[in-house]
């Protein structure tokens, strides 16, 4: 039985040897792997993200998670591993730039690779937005300052109801 | 005013806790402790020790003027559709008039912010929670969308999203099938600001919104709340509201 595996695997590797060039081409093929835009700082001089990149990669998400909780329900305003800091870091504040429906954005680029649809652009700003009053705890007060402005829309909602007291 | 009473109870327990540390420092430490004094430090989590609250002086609230309105509009990127009935609306200027004197009175009406909210009575899934410091928010991460906080709230404060938003601000998160309302500009307290409509109000120079913390006696809304009579609309329903009105 060993001696049969042993055999093919012989066979697999001579198959190997014999296609090399196409085997070489596709292990060495990076058009297949995504494009992911680089970030516009780096956490520190050693690191480049808030964790390392490999412990960001695999679980960023839970990052975020525990601190969506601490913010939303504790008031716990840190910035290190908010979603807002993520993206003013990854996502380029030009007019221009991509947004997360494109693949080029810093998280689609990846999520759509793997085929793992997120719904945190539905409600959050996919892309650093400059606001009339930037954030005074802010970090990153020069990529808040240079991001891009959004167009005011006149909002029409009924300002007034009158209610009349017999 | 307000800003500062409130800021003065973070002030002096930091200054309290650092005030050995920073003994031996001069000029950066200064700055730092200036900076930071300005706001709950931002990795500590809000205490019931605080109650944020508005009083609203109806008496010097101007008649056609939709400042506050405006101001929280803009702070929280409120874009309409041109459909009254349906667009978000986090405060609203409401007109009262007495049909036997004639008398009018406008007074801006916005969540209550109560101490026993109905929203949170009825939420099936806790989305609609009470902070510690007496702030009610939706947390739209859990929110189904079901409306049942709409109908409990005796004060129309909450809105539906109907339709799909774009470009939210980071501070203001808002999405489609999530109910919304004021949030006394959570963001803006969290750094030890005002709310947008406070701040609008008082720039205009109409001083009808004073907010701040109520459990603080030195604060101004507390100073104020002791010195004149107010009201909370529906009191009867004793919810203990966080909106406090004079002059209705």
């Amino acid at each position: 039985m060993q001696n049969l595996m042993q055999t093919s695997l012989r066979i697999l590797l001579a198959l190997s040897v014999v296609a090399g060039l196409p085997a070489a081409a596709w292990a060495g093929d990076d058009s297949l792997l995504p494009v992911v835009p680089q970030a516009q700082d780096r956490y520190s001089k050693t690191q480049g993200c808030v964790e390392p990149t490999t412990e960001m990669r695999k679980n960023h998400m839970e990052y975020i998670l525990h601190q969506r909780d601490e913010t939303m329900h504790r008031g716990i305003r840190t910035r290190q591993y908010s979603l807002e800091q993520c993206i003013n870091c990854h996502v380029s504040d030009a007019p221009d730039a991509p947004r997360v429906s494109s693949d080029e954005h810093f998280c689609n680029s990846c999520h759509s690779y793997a085929a793992v649809s997120i719904d945190c652009f539905q409600c959050h700003a996919d892309r650093p937005v400059k606001t009339p009053n930037p954030h005074a705890l802010s970090g990153h007060a020069k990529s808040a300052n240079q991001a891009a402005v959004l167009p005011a829309e006149p909002h029409q909602a009924l300002a007034t109801e009158v209610i009349s007291n017999d | 005013m307000t800003d500062n009473a409130n800021i003065d109870t973070y002030r002096r327990r930091f200054l309290g806790n650092t005030a050995t540390a920073i003994a031996g420092l001069s000029v950066a430490p200064g700055v730092f402790l200036h900076e930071v004094a300005q706001a709950r430090p931002a990795d500590e989590a809000v205490t019931s020790d605080v109650r944020w609250g508005m009083l609203i002086d109806t008496n010097k609230c101007a008649n056609g003027c939709t400042d506050c309105v405006t101001s929280c509009n803009d702070e929280h990127g409120l874009t309409g559709h041109g459909r009254p009935e349906t667009d978000a609306q986090w405060i609203r200027k409401v007109d009262l008039r007495d049909k036997q004197t004639g008398h009018t009175q406008s007074l801006p009406l916005l969540c209550q912010h109560c101490e026993h909210p109905p929203c949170v009575d009825v939420c099936p899934t806790g989305a609609s929670f009470k902070r510690a410091d007496g702030i009610v928010l939706v947390d739209k991460h859990i929110c189904i969308g079901c409306r049942y906080c709409m109908m409990a709230c005796p004060y129309k404060a909450r809105s539906f999203i109907h339709e799909a938003l774009q470009d939210q601000l980071p501070h203001a998160p808002r999405g489609k099938g999530t109910v919304e309302s004021c949030t006394f500009c959570v963001h803006r307290v969290d750094e030890g600001r005002t709310p947008a409509c406070v701040e609008a109000c008082t720039a205009e120079n109409h001083n009808a919104m004073v907010f701040g913390d109520i459990n603080d006696p030195d604060s101004e809304i507390a100073m104020q709340l002791k010195q004149h009579s107010s009201r909370q609309i529906r009191a009867d329903l004793n919810l203990n509201t966080g909106v406090r009105y004079r002059g209705i």
